[in-house]
């Protein structure tokens, strides 16, 4: 793979109607994936849903100060999440509930940055995940400077990130890709294109398409149906391997679609018409997985009744999660701000300690 | 591919007397003999040591991998040592010059400063950014700033300046073991100045980082200063003494934090305070000085604090730097100002 292949190629293994296609090039990605497997991807993809319509109604209910929901990015987040190792390690934006999902974070956890009882939800190390990034584009140099030093070390791994079209616009994608080809660094850059950024559409982002963009950095990409599972499995396969034996950064699109708001504040339907919209729908990526199984004939009762559990006790998991959260302490407020003593922050933490002493005992 | 990381080596018995600029070369390499996870990046650092040679050598025997000459994209070299930190390296970079920070300032701001808060102390950030500022060199436009009031006000980053090859040579050692991102502010007109240095010795000996240091010991009134105007300062201070003044000088060295009690013990004693700093006056690390000093030490003073710094400019063409860089007359203009408050 060069820097002048695939990118104008949409990569596709199963057919909005739930068909594969014959693209064996691409299907060798996924020889080991069998009906099983496809299984489990499907039921993967009905827990995200759920999670993140569980979310998207607690943030309604006043309990999430605001939620970026994910549907019908459902299949570009786990598709290239279940292509990785655990020792590999993602550097996510703030809209990869579906990646973290896959990575073993606890829904729960999820919520309390949304909630705003936390900076962040985890510690990066435990699951290899970097907690959202607010600033669009900056977690692309940090997985290239990550890389490197995965490249300095000999290490196993390779490194994920992920970003909209929006960020492909800020200068640090850019330099991002320029500093990974110059170094050659194990980075997959993986950019789920839902065509909005906020309001503005892809057209204003770009005249070409992202993909085509690696090109100009020396960075071989691929153009993969961001709906389709099994598709951008395949890609991003193809991609880690790459990034493993020491042949450099690639990049990915994923051309999927925004369904919802860009998050809860947003009220999309001022900026786009229903017919766009409606055939997205067409093309959703949960569905044409069900129609390929049912042709399988990989659905049963059973199967249903698995997934269906699975989605309830997950979204009843997250809503105690959060109901549950214990909030921080006012005095936390001052906790992690230096690795070390800093004399400011000292005599600041002593003195907001002692005003709010003053209020003990006094009557309720 | 796995990069091989250079062996320790044994350290060359540096002169005793060294310029400031080879005092950091040397704190650099030692730095780098004493930590393998220690790296360097910025541009033009490798073959041609740095525009102003501060690297100079520390490729060539370290390594491309562990002296990285990097693309030019100032925002590209902050954003990836924040990676290379999250992967447990030490990283030091080098910024060209003062007025070519401010691409990379969302991600010092936003990313360096914040990392270790938002993820609750989990991820640390132990980043040297290293960067040569202020006037005096008879540069073009971008080339003389004094950014650091932009840093030293952002929670989360520590931000110091030396003034003198000893301390030149120990700071950036303090600041690259130090678990916090240091905003490491090199008084490039000073590079060339000469002081005594132990190359050898210990850490743990040293003159805590974010101390100030009186320089000068006096009774009259204090001078706070830091960086290039310190040997300035130290300059007024002798002609005052010349006219009878005695005047005490304290080197501030921390910016973030600031240390406050050696300033007000200073100023508890003298009763005068003048600040100066190449930085603009308006909301200027004098700024905060002044303020704490009359919540501290308000009974103790006998004149109002006087500031002398920076005009509210931009940094000016070469030809007009020596009117808005203060000189020994405008500080003694002020000591004078401050010595001669209420006895008309």
């Amino acid at each position: 793979m060069n820097a002048n292949s695939s990118a104008d190629t949409l990569i596709q293994i199963v057919t909005p109607e739930g068909k594969r296609t014959p693209q064996s090039e691409y299907s060798d990605a996924i020889a080991d994936v069998t009906i099983d497997t496809v299984r489990e991807l499907y039921e993967d993809l009905v827990v995200v849903r759920r999670i993140d319509a569980e979310a998207t109604a607690l943030q309604r209910q006043g309990e999430l100060g605001l939620w970026a929901p994910l549907l019908g990015q459902e299949a570009a987040q786990v598709g290239s999440a279940r292509a990785l190792h655990s020792e590999d390690f993602v550097f996510a934006s703030y809209r990869e509930h579906g990646v973290a999902y896959c990575r073993g974070v606890d829904p729960t956890e999820m919520l309390r940055f949304w909630r705003g009882s936390t900076q962040s939800g985890w510690n990066p190390y435990d699951y290899n995940m970097t907690t959202p990034a607010i600033i669009v584009g900056s977690q692309g140099l940090h997985a290239t400077g990550y890389g490197l030093g995965m490249k300095f070390d000999g290490a196993e791994g390779a490194v994920i990130t992920y970003f909209g079209d929006g960020a492909t616009s800020q200068g640090d994608i850019s330099e991002a890709l320029g500093f990974a080809a110059s170094f050659s660094a194990p980075v997959v850059f993986f950019c789920q294109n839902n065509q909005w950024a906020i309001s503005a559409p892809v057209s204003v982002q770009t005249h070409i398409t992202i993909a085509e963009r690696g090109r100009g950095f020396g960075v071989p990409a691929l153009r993969v149906d961001g709906n389709d599972v099994l598709a951008v499995l395949a890609a991003t396969r193809i991609a880690l391997a790459r990034a493993r034996e020491g042949s450099g950064p690639t990049l990915i699109e994923a051309l999927t679609y925004r369904m919802g708001p860009h998050t809860t504040s947003d009220d999309p339907t001022r900026y786009r018409s229903a017919a766009v919209d409606d055939e997205w729908k067409r093309k959703d990526p949960i569905e044409r997985i069900r129609l390929l199984l049912e042709r399988a004939g990989g659905v049963d009762e059973e199967f249903e009744t698995r997934v269906r559990d699975r989605a309830d006790t997950t979204a009843a998991q997250l809503r105690a999660g959060c109901l549950g959260t214990i909030e921080p302490s006012p005095m936390s407020l001052f906790d992690h701000v230096y690795a070390e003593p800093h004399s400011l922050i000292s005599e600041e933490r002593e003195h907001y300690s002692s005003y709010l002493a003053g209020f003990e005992g006094a009557r309720s | 591919m796995t990069a091989t990381l250079a062996a320790p080596r044994t350290l060359p018995i540096a002169p005793r007397t060294l310029p400031l600029g080879k005092a950091l070369n040397a704190g650099l390499r030692r730095a780098m003999d004493e930590d393998p996870k220690v790296i360097l990046l910025g541009e033009d650092i490798g073959k041609l040591g740095g525009v102003f040679r501060i690297t100079e050598g520390l490729q060539k025997d370290f390594g491309p991998n562990r002296v990285i000459d990097t693309p030019l994209a100032e925002s590209g070299i902050i954003g990836m040592a924040v990676g290379l930190a999250i992967r447990g390296y030490r990283p030091v970079c080098e910024i060209q010059f003062d007025g070519f920070i401010y691409p990379a300032f969302d991600q010092i701001v936003s990313q360096v400063a914040k990392l270790h808060y938002r993820t609750s102390g989990n991820v640390k950030m132990p980043i040297t950014i290293r960067v040569p500022y202020g006037g005096g060199i008879g540069a073009v436009e971008h080339h003389s700033e004094s950014p650091e009031g932009y840093f030293a006000q952002t929670a989360g980053l520590r931000v110091v300046s030396c003034s003198n090859a000893a301390d030149a040579n120990t700071m950036i050692r303090q600041a690259i073991a130090s678990d916090d991102p240091v905003l490491f502010f090199e008084p490039k007109r000073r590079y060339w100045q000469k002081g005594e240095v132990d190359v050898t010795a210990s850490l743990d000996d040293a003159y805590p980082l974010h101390k100030a240091r009186v320089v000068r010991a006096g009774t009259d009134a204090t001078i706070v200063t830091y960086g290039p105007l310190v040997t300035t300062a130290l300059q007024a201070a002798d002609i005052a003494a010349e006219e009878g003044h005695s005047i005490e000088i304290i080197d501030l060295r921390s910016l973030s934090p600031l240390d406050m009690d050696t300033v007000n013990a200073s100023v508890r004693k003298t009763g005068r305070l003048v600040v100066t700093h190449e930085a603009a006056t308006f909301l200027g690390i004098g700024a905060e000085v002044a303020a704490r000093v009359q919540e501290h030490c308000f009974f103790s003073l006998e004149a109002p604090v006087l500031r002398v710094c920076g005009f509210s400019t931009p940094y000016p063409p070469a030809k007009l730097e020596e009117h808005f860089l203060p000189d020994a007359d405008r500080i003694l203009d002020a000591v004078d100002r401050a010595l001669a408050f209420g006895q008309t």
